[in-house]
């Protein structure tokens, strides 16, 4: 490659992501060089600012329309800028939430940095538009991450978990690149455009099982990383076992990720490929798209997902664990837009993507706080909270309505547009539309029994929660994010329509 | 008189705003509270002294562009959700009789000892709940409001109750959850279908015969049975029941008062607003079937409560009897039938408030609602005795009462529409008189147990209240044009007629 051809890419489209690799590389060093007994916590300010200039920089890019560089295989566009934008705000909130502080001897300044590295892992997934680049930005997540939920590493549960985490998430990604090799071989390729412009080929067409099989593999292996049930069995132990910051990280920023990465991955490449039914038209016989053969899976799945996190989750007694299973619960209403094929799919999910940030950071927030005092944050935890703080109650009272669903909340309009992507599409998905209503009313019996805790049983310890600042800040940002995106989402439904076209994902 | 009816709503708030200012032990947080129901009452009064009954259609509109919602695919093509109110004469009825039997419950909820300030202030925002119900004109607002008294009305129950209250809370939060998502599938779809959730304007689109391309009869039929099923269970149809019996045992009996008087109207209401405004020939086609039910609630309802032992649960069936009544007169669909279903409502919503009213005196100086171990209070207490009496002979229909028109108009109805299911419905009334003058008995008669000496009367509050839902109650029985000129545009929305 020529030097003049390297310097001739338009790199500012890459700013975000610079900034957040120098702010990661400059902290390791600092946290290097800083003097042992020196307290750390400066180190989280300074990868507070280092996101804010980031956001500043996503910013600026987002009336640019899509450019690519380096062969076209990284690519800006508002599909990218979209998703880049809520992980970007995520990791800030965890950030900002900070650990604990009695914690902070042992997990010394990797906590912030790693959770950067992660961070951008999370940019490339958004905004790749190679499987290898694709997937080395799913391999520095999930490394970041294994090594986040093992920080403590005198804490056995937390190793537990560290472990289990490795294991399920290497064989997931193992399974996913897998898939990709099947890609390859299909079209030689690694570009997904290239991949898209070659499906229609008449050599897929004759191998068109082998596309499908490429599909349902890179599909199992992305719903390890979303816990779309049936693989999400290690996401309750992991959950349970890491620090509640670097929970709310996983369950929010790496399941932003990958549905950013899973969209992307069944749209483009799969999109114009051919399915295994036969459609037969007047001008011959011709077969259906891939997309259209494999929904039913897909709709076993968002099924599956649902019932199974709101099932489960109505027996748990610990808060993460219950938590970890509302959060497979959420991914499976998640699906639904996609496994529905509907038109609203980019905005449905995008919209409770935002909503669910909000919500699901806020209510670990209060897990958090709950665990200063409690070893084990359970239901049993939140008793006579209101009597204690009412300021926390309230902030987590807007929570669980938002995750109920109940309107006035971000939670609703973004459930309310799910329901549309189920009920808009013809034919329409009344299946989907009934498992989503029976997963509802089944969370309200777990999101309102944490109401009778807080509000209607007496608490042990009548002293308020310790809240720190940062976590007053925490609550107040969500609190306020969640209930104004429900009174006034044109607030957010305008902003991406007049920064985002996400069709744009599609032109090569 | 352009934003009345958000005045109208937003006038609960203001006693839960002031409420949250203050300390919770705060001697003033009783009076706030019952003064945060008088403002809504007056907004109400105000609202039906302006509403011209020689017009036809709605009054009041208020209509606001809301927030769109957008498809990648087609960004010309928005969905657009409006904030529509406006009333017609049959939601104009309702929020008179939410208005002011929210203001009756506040004063026999002086009685709550416990956490005073915030029960005051959910059931200031279950008001707000229930009048924005009755004031939208838009679908996706109705579902808002709606799902605004679920979440107050949980609390109350679960934090005020009685001793299975939070079993209660959830038995209440279950059925009615499903059946609000119910309602919100139909919502949906029709959205989607037509791009609009303005009520009037869906009603009218969906009368066009070209919107069947849209909406084939198929799927009519099956959104039809959705909003069925919904407010069915908001009503409740047999079997859908066991919540309500639930709530009416263990809720407080002022929350009880709204839930008996108003709440259950939001499934009436429904049904005739949507159901028989939406689908109006889906619901002749399942016009005998929904026949059938209604006289299954009426004689299941009573049967039962004829072997209750306890007054509360007695009450309870006895609605799920009258509610029967309900079915009855919209599945009769014709002007006679429709009438008696919505004067039953109303009715029914009196006469259930002025019971429970009464209840609570029991409740407060007796300790036990068991049959059993009431009884000769006449002779300690002849005015609330007196009054109990009156009630339970409007409950079961005496002539000169709101109970009587009703039941006579909605089964005139039905007898009009299906004169066999009709007759088998009647017995129905005369059970209503054996169970009711069995409990009315029970209490007020027999052997004086020695412990009720000495109790009081009841107190001026306790009879001002009273009397006020007795007079209403005999003035619709003499006079029911009262509530027929308010009504007629019901038959003008398309319906019946």
């Amino acid at each position: 490659m020529e030097i003049n051809q390297l310097l001739d890419y338009q790199w500012s489209s890459m700013m975000p992501e610079f900034t957040i690799l120098l702010t990661a590389v400059a902290l390791s060093l600092v946290d290097l060089f800083m003097p042992k007994k020196r307290n750390r916590s400066v180190i989280i300010w300074f990868a507070l600012s280092g996101i804010a200039v980031a956001i500043v920089f996503l910013i600026f890019q987002f009336d640019d329309g899509v450019v690519t560089i380096l062969n076209q295989t990284y690519r800006l566009d508002s599909f990218a800028k979209a998703f880049k934008l809520l992980m970007l705000i995520g990791t800030g909130l965890v950030l900002l939430l900070g650990i604990k502080t009695n914690d902070l001897d042992e997990v010394k300044g990797e906590y912030p940095y790693l959770l950067l590295t992660g961070l951008l892992g999370g940019m490339m997934m958004a905004s790749s538009a190679d499987l290898i680049t694709l997937f080395v930005g799913l391999e520095l997540l999930s490394l970041s991450s294994y090594i986040l939920v093992g920080i403590r590493k005198k804490n056995k549960l937390a190793n537990e978990a560290a472990f289990k985490y490795i294991v399920n998430g290497g064989i997931a990604t193992a399974i996913t690149l897998f898939g990709m090799s099947y890609l390859f071989g299909l079209t030689g390729e690694t570009n997904i455009y290239e991949i898209q412009a070659l499906m229609g080929s008449d050599i897929v067409t004759e191998n068109r099982y082998i596309a499908v099989f490429a599909f349902l593999m890179i599909f199992v292996g992305l719903a390890f990383k979303i816990t779309a049930a049936p693989f999400h069995m290690w996401a309750p132990d992991v959950y349970q076992g890491a620090e509640t910051p670097i929970t709310a990280y996983l369950s929010v920023v790496s399941k932003i990720a990958g549905f950013a990465i899973m969209l992307r991955l069944i749209m483009v490449p799969f999109v114009f490929a051919p399915g295994t039914g036969k459609v037969i038209t007047p001008d011959g016989v011709s077969y259906e798209t891939l997309l259209v053969s494999v929904r039913p899976y897909l709709v076993l799945l968002a099924v599956l997902t649902i019932l199974i996190g709101n099932l489960i989750a109505l027996k748990q007694v610990n808060a993460k664990r219950l938590f970890a299973y509302s959060s497979i619960a959420h991914a499976g209403y998640l699906l639904v837009p996609l496994a529905a094929l509907s038109e609203l799919v980019f905005d449905a999910v995008w919209f409770y993507l935002a909503a669910y940030l909000l919500m699901n950071l806020g209510a670990f927030a209060v897990i958090d706080a709950l665990g200063e005092e409690n070893n084990e944050v359970t239901v049993a935890s939140f008793a006579g909270l209101f009597k204690r703080s009412p300021y926390v109650t309230i902030a987590m009272t807007i929570y669980l309505l938002s995750l109920a669903g109940i309107p006035l909340t971000a939670g609703f309009i973004g459930k309310f547009e799910i329901f549309m992507s189920a009920l808009g599409t013809e034919p329409k998905r009344f299946i989907l539309a009934l498992t989503m209503l029976a997963g509802t009313v089944l969370s309200y019996i777990y999101y309102f029994g944490l109401f009778v805790q807080m509000y209607f049983r007496k608490a042990e310890v009548k002293t308020p929660v310790l809240a720190s600042n940062r976590l007053v800040a925490v609550l107040t940002i969500t609190a306020a994010g969640t209930v104004l995106l429900g009174i006034f989402p044109s607030i957010a439904l305008t902003f991406i329509h007049d920064h985002f076209q996400f069709l744009e994902i599609f032109n090569p | 008189m352009g934003g009345i009816l958000t005045i109208l709503i937003l006038s609960p708030l203001l006693g839960v705003i002031v409420l949250s200012l203050m300390p919770a032990n705060h001697s003033s947080v009783k009076m706030i509270g019952v003064f945060g129901t008088v403002l809504p009452l007056i907004v109400t009064i105000g609202v039906f002294s302006l509403y011209d009954r020689t017009l036809s259609g709605i009054q009041f509109m208020e209509s606001y562009q809301w927030f769109e919602l957008m498809t990648a695919i087609s960004p010309n093509e928005p969905y657009p959700v409006t904030y529509d109110l406006g009333i017609t004469g049959l939601s104009l009825l309702f929020l008179m009789l939410s208005a002011l039997i929210t203001f009756l419950a506040s004063l026999a909820a002086l009685r709550i000892q416990e956490g005073v300030k915030g029960f005051y202030m959910l059931f200031l925002l279950l008001e707000f709940g229930i009048l924005g119900v009755f004031s939208s004109e838009n679908l996706f607002l109705f579902f808002l409001f709606f799902e605004v008294t679920l979440v107050a009305m949980f609390l109350l129950i679960g934090k005020w109750g009685g001793f299975e209250r939070e079993k209660a809370a959830f038995s209440f939060l279950v059925y009615n959850g499903i059946g609000s998502i119910l309602l919100l599938i139909v919502i949906i779809v029709l959205f989607v279908e037509f791009r609009t959730m303005n009520i009037s304007e869906l009603t009218s689109l969906l009368q066009e015969s070209a919107s069947y391309e849209f909406l084939s009869g198929n799927t009519r039929m099956w959104l039809f049975l959705l909003l069925l099923l919904g407010f069915g269970t908001k009503l409740p149809i047999v079997p859908l029941h066991t919540w309500m019996v639930r709530v009416h045992i263990e809720a407080p009996i002022a929350v009880v008062m709204i839930h008996a008087g108003v709440l259950l109207k939001i499934g009436a209401y429904g049904l005739i607003r949507f159901g028989a405004g939406f689908f109006p020939e889906q619901l002749k086609e399942t016009a005998v079937i929904l026949a059938i039910l209604g006289v299954i609630n009426l004689l299941y309802g009573a049967f039962i409560a004829l072997v209750q032992t306890e007054l509360r649960a007695v009450l309870a069936y006895s609605s799920i009897s009258h509610m029967g009544i309900v079915i009855i007169g919209v599945a009769s669909f014709n002007t006679a039938g429709l009438q008696g279903a919505v004067f039953q409502t109303i009715s029914h919503g009196l006469i259930a408030a002025l019971l429970f009213l009464l209840v609570g005196v029991i409740v407060d100086r007796f300790q036990t609602t068991k049959l059993a171990d009431l009884g000769g209070v006449a002779s300690q207490t002849p005015l609330f005795a007196g009054f109990f009496l009156a009630a339970g002979l409007a409950s079961l229909g005496l002539p000169g009462m709101s109970g009587f028109i009703s039941e006579f108009l909605a089964f005139l109805g039905l007898f009009e529409a299906m004169p066999v299911i009709g007759s088998v419905g009647v017995i129905g009334l005369i059970l209503t008189a054996v169970y009711m003058l069995r409990a009315v008995l029970a209490v007020t008669f027999g052997e004086r147990k020695p412990q009720f000496d000495k109790q009081k009367d009841l107190s001026a509050v306790e009879l001002v209240s009273s009397a006020i839902l007795l007079s209403l109650i005999i003035w619709i029985g003499v006079y029911p044009a009262v509530l027929s000129n308010t009504l007629q545009m019901a038959r003008t929305l398309g319906i019946g007629g």
